[in-house]
């Protein structure tokens, strides 16, 4: 698939491309239905490409089996910029969610079983944090200082759990020190009661860590993960979710990052009724670099949504994006959502963000939109590409006539597909036990 | 020597009109070593014959039968009739997300051979077989068959029968979109695994273009579901000069 960067734009540019993949039901617009030509379609994609020039519209593909529309259709709120938007550590701030907000359109709120109305008095999942013996862990009071430092939060949710958390878990990678293995957070969930939860992780200036939050159990959890790469920082966080097939969890994971730090950000969305994960870098000084992968699987029912920020507020960062989901059975839904802002003062930005869904059957649902604004024309680069494509009977009878057997077929489509994304986490302890976990949602889905 | 044999072979689909018969008795039977080529008029059905060889699910078979050396094709699944031999060249190969080439066909030879190919000297036959085809070396990194050209995609087809060396390669209108040049090649990679004496080939196509490359021992008419007309290479001449105007207006008379 061929992918676009482009220096030439102009500021004040918005682009935005949305595209929602349903996989049919009906059989209708599968690919070599009847067309009563004998012709079959001479070329039939894999995927629908969305890859957008700046500046520039929308290309619609209006092609087999996928729909495409544009924001409108239901009266969103809408916003002026994405730097605008509300934040803040004061509930009333945030109205009561109607569903229609800009940020939440896409996710179901009566499965939220509460989150976004209930006070979060439940007990927070158990916390254990291990590994790396030169790192300080510390549990704390609400009063500490430190907290709400990185992040302030963006959403009704997260503003919610900032008030009702009681005690927080801070992680602090001390100066110049390299981690001394992985850091394993293993948050733990055995109660559905709507709760909250805070985690802060500063790496300091020209320290090296991997941090895992390994979220696994029973939840109805709103999270804040705040995150402060330090100057010549280098941290890597890897949010892992394969929770209980009940749990609910709404994360908000924002970090702030320093003058030449590296901060990488990796997601794993696997288990969970539904899972919704807001994860942003802001760029505070020049010279950093932020990578954020994501690989979410969706089964039959599982709404698992992922909105992302980069906010390129200073010159001369970089920020690649690379997000990639696979989906199987009725009702399966995912949604990601990429916020790139590159403002006035960021010159020499230099960023670029794709994703990718696969759908593996009928009656899942993707939806996929990234957003560039774009502030500065004294940029290196900016591009974004969404594609979303199906596996479907066509291509297992390819792989299968070349003598897969159908399991293996599945198999080497969905591996191949998200093993890039795997890669990243670079642990390979986890690595290894995350392409087992794919391999499971596959046996799991029946196929 | 192996035989595939095709004996009164009645194919129907299920479209939104009902049921409807395509393949209409249809007796074939081919030996490794031989060379057959099925020509006839769009919408005969002869890609449905192929597509039917090969299992696609979309082809019902109402009665008549495939055997492969006396064992029953039709009993097989897709996977199983590519590992008793059977490989198809598909008239329009589909673009496959997610699996690179390099991938794609290591699993496949691996499956096909009941064992994984020694590392070494396949990476050697890949990349000989990719420049005897003139398939550009980068291929290999692409997903399969994914923004390849239709002329491209056919001597994928024919990597693959180079490196799968099936008993009976059936060919659906290899040669169409092919450039002089682009046949050529192609054509040469057929003669090539051809030549080694151990397999079958059944030639479809529309025009008598390819059999200047590919010499075949029989020809078949295809008309309307069934073979009007069979004989040796004469017959493909006398295709060249006349067209199927004469067959199809006789079909149209019978039917
Ligand atoms: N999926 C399908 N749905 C409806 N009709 C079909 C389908 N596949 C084939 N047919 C019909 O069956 C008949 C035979 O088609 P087939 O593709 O086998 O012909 P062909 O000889 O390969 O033609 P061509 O030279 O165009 O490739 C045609 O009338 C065609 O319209
Ligand atoms: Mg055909």
């Amino acid at each position: 698939m061929a992918e676009t960067t482009h220096t030439e734009i102009s500021p004040d540019t918005t682009l935005e491309g949305e595209v929602t993949a349903i996989g049919d039901l009906d059989g209708k617009a599968r690919i070599g239905a009847p067309s009563g030509t004998g012709e079959r379609p001479a070329a039939i994609d894999g995927f629908t490409e969305e890859g957008e020039s700046l500046p520039g519209g929308d290309d619609g593909t209006g092609q087999l089996g996928f729909k495409k529309h544009s924001h409108g259709n239901a009266p969103v709120v809408p916003e002026a910029s994405r730097g605008e938007r509300r934040r803040s550590f004061d509930l009333a701030d945030f109205p009561t969610l109607t569903g229609l907000e800009e940020d939440w359109r896409f996710t179901p709120l009566k499965r939220l079983r509460g989150l976004h109305t209930d006070a979060l008095s439940g007990t927070a999942p158990g916390i254990e944090v291990g590994g790396a013996g030169n790192v300080t862990v510390e549990t704390v009071g609400r009063g500490d200082a430190r907290l709400g430092s990185a992040a302030t939060p963006e959403d009704r949710v997260s503003a919610a759990a900032w008030n009702a958390f009681t005690e927080a878990t801070v992680i602090t990678i001390p100066k110049e020190t390299v981690a001394d293995g992985e850091v394993m957070v293993k948050v733990t969930g055995s109660t559905s009661e709507a709760a909250a939860q805070h985690i802060l992780i500063h790496a300091e200036a020209f320290s090296k860590a991997v941090v895992v939050l390994d979220h696994s159990g029973s939840v109805t959890l709103a999270q804040n993960v705040e995150i402060i790469v330090g100057d010549g920082a280098q941290l890597t966080v890897v949010s892992v979710q394969e929770w209980d097939d009940d749990a609910v969890h709404v994360s908000s994971q924002q970090a702030k990052v320093g003058r030449d730090a590296r901060y990488k950000h990796v997601v794993v969305s696997l288990g969970g009724d539904l899972v919704r994960l807001t994860p942003s870098s802001i760029f505070t000084a020049t010279g950093a670099e932020v990578e954020m992968y994501g690989l979410y699987f969706a089964d039959a029912g599982q709404h698992l949504e992922q909105r992302l920020l980069v906010d390129h507020a200073v010159p001369n960062c970089k920020s690649r994006v690379t997000y990639k989901g696979a989906l199987q059975g009725v009702d399966a839904h995912t949604v990601w959502v990429g916020d790139v802002l590159i403002r006035k003062a960021a010159e020499g930005t230099d960023t670029y963000e794709t994703n990718r869904n696969l759908i593996l059957t009928d009656g899942a649902r993707s939806d996929s939109v990234p957003n560039l604004e774009i502030e500065t024309g004294l940029i290196e680069g900016a591009g974004h590409a969404s594609a979303t494509g199906r596996f479907d009977d066509e291509h297992l009878f390819y792989l299968m006539a070349r003598g897969i057997p159908e399991k293996a077929a599945r198999r080497l489509v969905v591996r191949g597909f998200l093993t890039e994304v795997i890669q990243q986490i670079k642990v390979p302890a986890l690595e290894e036990r995350l392409s087992e976990s794919v391999e499971r949602e596959l046996a799991a889905g029946n196929l | 020597m192996t035989t595939l044999a095709i004996k009164d072979l009645y194919v129907s689909i299920d479209t939104e009109q009902g049921n409807v018969p395509i393949l209409k008795g249809v007796t074939l039977t081919i030996n490794t070593g031989e060379t057959h080529a099925i020509m006839g008029p769009n919408g005969s059905g002869k890609s449905t014959l192929a597509s039917t060889i090969a299992g696609h699910p979309r082809y019902k078979v109402d009665s008549g039968s495939i055997t492969l050396d006396g064992e029953d094709v039709l009993s097989m699944s897709v996977d199983e009739r590519a590992r008793a031999g059977l490989f198809l060249a598909m008239q329009y190969p589909v673009e496959v997300p997610g699996v690179t080439m390099t991938n794609f066909l290591r699993t496949a030879k691996t499956a096909l051979d009941g064992e994984a190919p020694s590392l070494r000297h396949w990476t050697k036959d890949v990349k000989t077989a990719m420049a005897q085809l003139r398939i550009d070396a980068d291929f290999a990194q692409r997903n399969v068959n994914e923004g390849f050209s239709g002329g491209e995609k056919k001597r994928v087809e024919i990597l693959q029968l180079e490196l799968f060396r099936p008993k009976f390669a059936i060919l659906d209108e290899t040669d169409s979109g092919l450039d002089v040049d682009a046949l050529k090649v192609v054509s040469e990679g057929v003669n090539r695994e051809h030549s080694k004496g151990e397999m079958g080939t059944l030639l479809i196509t529309h025009y008598t273009r390819i059999l200047r490359y590919i010499k075949p021992d029989f020809v078949h008419v295809f008309v309307a579901g069934r073979i009007a007309e069979e004989g040796g290479p004469e017959l493909a001449d006398r295709l060249e000069e006349e067209g199927y105007d004469r067959f199809t207006a006789q079909s149209a008379v019978e039917a």
